[in-house]
Formats: C-alpha cells, structure tokens, sequence
C-alpha cells in the first residue's frame, strides 16, 4: 500500500499511508475508534472510494474481479441475513462463490456453531451473528481474511477458540489482517500496526513494542506511543 | 453473469420472503380485498366497475413489488449484505435478476390470484382473456421492480423508502388515464402523462379488457413498459456500486 489517502464524508480520514503486510501473517491493526481502522480494511478489500495512492492486494490491484474469490472480509457490523438460519445464509454465499456443502458444514464447526444450523440469525445473540458473518468469509478459504473487529462481544472463551484458529488459518498459508481495540489481543499477533488519525504510528511486532516502551502490558505501551506522538504532533504544549 | 448465482439469490429472496408469512398473506390477499371493496362500492354500476376494476388487476402487481422490492433493497445497503455481495464474485446482474426471478414468481401467484377473483367470480370482463391481463401483471410487477430498485439507492430509511410510494407511484395512478381519460385532463397534465411508465402499462391493461380489435397501440403499450423496465435495470445497476465513498 503506497501513499495511501482517502477521503468520507468530505473529510480526509487516512493521509498518505504506506505499509507491506508479509503473507502467511497474523497481522493485528490496533487504534482508537474512528482512527480510520475500517477505512483502511475497506481500501484493502476494494470496496472503498480512493482519493490517491495505490494498494496492491496479492500482487493484484485492490478490487479487482479476480481478487473477489481471494480475498475474505468481514465487516464490523455481521452482514448476513437476519431473516435467514444460519446454514440458509452459508448456502447463499457458497453457491454464490462456487463451494460445496461439506464447506458449509465444516465451517459452521469453524465458528462453533455447528447443531444449530436451523436456527434464524436474527434471533441469536451478537457474538453469535458476527461468528455467521465470519463464517460467510471463511467459505471461499480465502488467501487473504480482512477482518474488522471479529472478536466484539465475544466471551474470552470463544475468543480465545477464534484466536486459534486464525493462527490455524495464517499456518495454512493464509494472511490475516485483524482489527481490534482489545489490546491483550495483540500479542497473538505477529505484526503490529498502530494507528492514530488516519496515520499509521508504529508497525513492529509485540516484543518491539514492548522493548520500545519499556511496558510488558500492551494496552499500557500502546498508551505510552500515542502519548508520545501527541507530544511530537504538539511541541512546547 | 453466472446462472448458479442468479437462482441462487432469486431462492434467497425466496427464502427469506417465506420467513415472513405475514408479509406473504397481505402479498396475496391485500390486492383481492381491493377489488372485492370496488365492486361494492360500484354494486349498481358494473360498467364503472369493469372501467376501474379490470385495468387495476393488472396494476397492484406493479404497486406491490415496487414498495416491497424497494424496501427489500434498502435493507440489503443498510445492513451491508449489500457491501459483502459486491466484494464477491457475484455480477450485478446475478442480484438484478435473482431479484427479478423471484418477485415475478411472486407476482405471478398474486396476479392469478386477483385475475382469477376479478375474472371467474366478480364477472368484470377480460374481452381478449384474463390470460393476457395476468401477463400483462407480470410485465407490470418487474416494472415496479425494476423502479423499486432505482429509488432504493435514494432513501436512507425505511421511512424516506415508503414514502416514495405517494411520491413517486400515485402521481402516476392519478395521471395514467384511470380516473380521468388522458385527452381530458388539462395539457400540461397529459404531456407530464406522456413520461410516465405507468401510463403504457395502464393503456395496454386498459386495451386488453376493451372490447375493440388489438392493433399496433397496444404493441407500442408494451414496448414502451418493456424499454421502461430495461431503462430503470441499467439505472438501477448503477446504484449498486462495487466501490462506495
């Protein structure tokens, strides 16, 4: 991604950003809210209105029809049909990507979702819902899994399931690109970007961080680097 | 384009349709219940009933589907169904047609049904065959579709969607020539008449149940519904965008 810069709602919330995510990485992008985390996903996937700059996905422009089996993307909020069960929504989008039925039954595992597969997603819970709308990007066995807030709402016990087998997932070959504000989640990831009013700070991985700023607790070192680029941002305040 | 996932979004639709037995019920039963209240309200002039009530069996498809294709379509922008769809390998056109696939299966029921009322049991009068009205229904209900589906990209809320309908359909009910002839209402009203696509859909109804001999009119009617349709799928295609703001 070069030079990135994109502009919503006529205000320009990602300027000039460039960055390489290796492949067969679990890479964690970690900022506060409204930071351009999203925005960011969105370019990658392809969906997303550019100003300027250039993001190259797989060695495939962003967004190209070609890319469209390749890569996974899940949005923040669960996209898939509430009025649908949870396997009626699975069988729309794998017949819309080409996948069998024995995919659908192993993913809806995936997700630990499996012996419900009947019940409508409009009244399970919101864990429940994003693990459908995750399970829908999971299909295609996608190259690429962008993934905006996957583990929201989550109870630590599934979310620690979720967090395995993304690591599954990336040693498989698979690159994962996950958004997240709960910072204990960053250390199961390989690489870190931290990002702060649509720049990105840092991109380092964990013990960096942690060497860095001299914090053994994430959270707390992720505060200790943005402290620090309010003070450069702001000199002699 | 690809067959498999046209059928597969036109079952979608289908399906998810079918979660809603309400919305179904007044699909099927809302039309027919119009009419039954008209030909009470016309009970000693069966030629104002037969006047009104034969085109309208053709016409509630088209006002049904374009409200519930309009609705159908803002729920898939605003719930990012939409946005998911678009970063896969699914053509518009596959969510063009699966949309119309399904809802003309719909409009084909609910057309049977008021055709067969209107026809078989209220005694109006289909002079060339309900058979014809029940297709010209059809034709209609993929208009409405087909116009639905363009408006949705035009409405943030479910409240701006449905009031596109007094907005945007009865206008066009007032002005197609049901209630008043075209060539009586006043010049401005009939060239604004001219422009709407429920006019021709509202005069090929009209030539179907008359008794006079089909000519080349009714064939320029349904050209005009047809190129209409085409015209608000194209625009409609627009509206779904693979790369949003």
């Amino acid at each position: 991604m070069q030079d990135l810069v994109v502009q919503r709602g006529g205000r320009e919330v990602i300027h000039g950003l460039s960055l390489t995510v290796a492949r067969g990485t679990v890479t964690g992008l970690l900022g506060p809210s409204g930071c351009g985390k999203s925005t960011l996903m969105r370019a990658i996937v392809g969906v997303q209105v550019v100003a300027a700059g250039r993001v190259t996905v797989l060695g495939e422009p962003a967004g190209t029809p070609r890319l469209r089996r390749r890569v996974g993307y899940v949005t923040q909020a669960p996209s898939v049909y509430s009025d649908l069960s949870i396997a009626e929504n699975l069988r729309y989008f794998a017949a819309v990507l080409g996948v069998s039925r024995a995919r659908v039954a192993q993913t809806i595992r995936t997700v630990g979702l499996h012996g419900r597969e009947d019940q409508v997603v409009g009244s399970l819970s919101g864990g429940e819902r994003s693990r459908v709308s995750l399970a829908s990007a999971l299909l295609g066995a996608p190259e690429l899994l962008v993934l905006d807030e996957p583990t929201v709402g989550l109870d630590p016990v599934l979310r620690a399931e979720l967090w395995a087998s993304f690591r599954e997932l990336a040693r498989a070959g698979a690159t994962l690109l996950i958004s997240s504000h709960v910072m204990d989640e960053a250390r199961e990831c390989d690489s870190l970007l931290l990002m702060r009013e649509g720049a990105l700070l840092e991109h380092l991985t964990p013990q960096q961080l942690r060497r860095r700023t001299g914090r053994e607790d994430l959270g707390q070192a992720f505060l200790a680097i943005i402290e620090r680029s309010q003070r450069e941002a702001a000199p002699g305040a | 384009m690809s067959r498999p996932a046209t059928l597969a979004t036109a079952r979608r639709v289908l399906w998810q349709i079918r979660r809603d037995p309400r919305t179904i019920a007044l699909l099927l039963a809302v039309p027919t219940g119009l009419l039954v209240l008209l030909y009470f309200l016309f009970e000693g002039q069966p030629r104002t009933f037969q006047k009104i009530g034969a085109p309208l069996c053709g016409l509630f498809p088209f006002i049904v589907m374009f409200l519930v294709t309009s609705i159908a379509m803002l729920r898939e922008r605003t719930t990012g169904t939409l946005e998911r769809l678009m970063s896969l390998p699914v053509a518009r056109a596959d969510i063009l047609f699966g949309y119309g696939l399904a809802f003309g299966l719909l409009a084909a029921l609910q057309a049977l049904i008021v055709c067969t009322v209107g026809f078989a049991i209220l005694g109006l009068d289909a002079a060339h065959g309900a058979w014809l009205v029940g297709l010209l229904a059809i034709a209609n209900a993929l208009l409405g579709m087909a116009l639905g589906l363009f408006v949705s990209a035009f409405a943030r809320t479910e409240f701006q969607a449905v009031q596109f309908m007094p907005a945007l359909v009865l206008p066009q009910i007032l002005l197609c020539g049901l209630f008043v002839p075209r060539p009586q209402m006043a010049p401005w009203l009939h060239a604004i008449s001219w422009l709407m696509p429920l006019t021709y859909a509202y005069d090929a109804l009209a030539r179907a149940t008359a008794p006079a001999p089909l000519d080349g009119a009714m064939a320029a009617d349904v050209l005009a519904v047809i190129a209409f349709t085409l015209a608000s799928l194209a625009a409609g295609a627009l509206t779904l965008r693979r790369r949003t703001p």
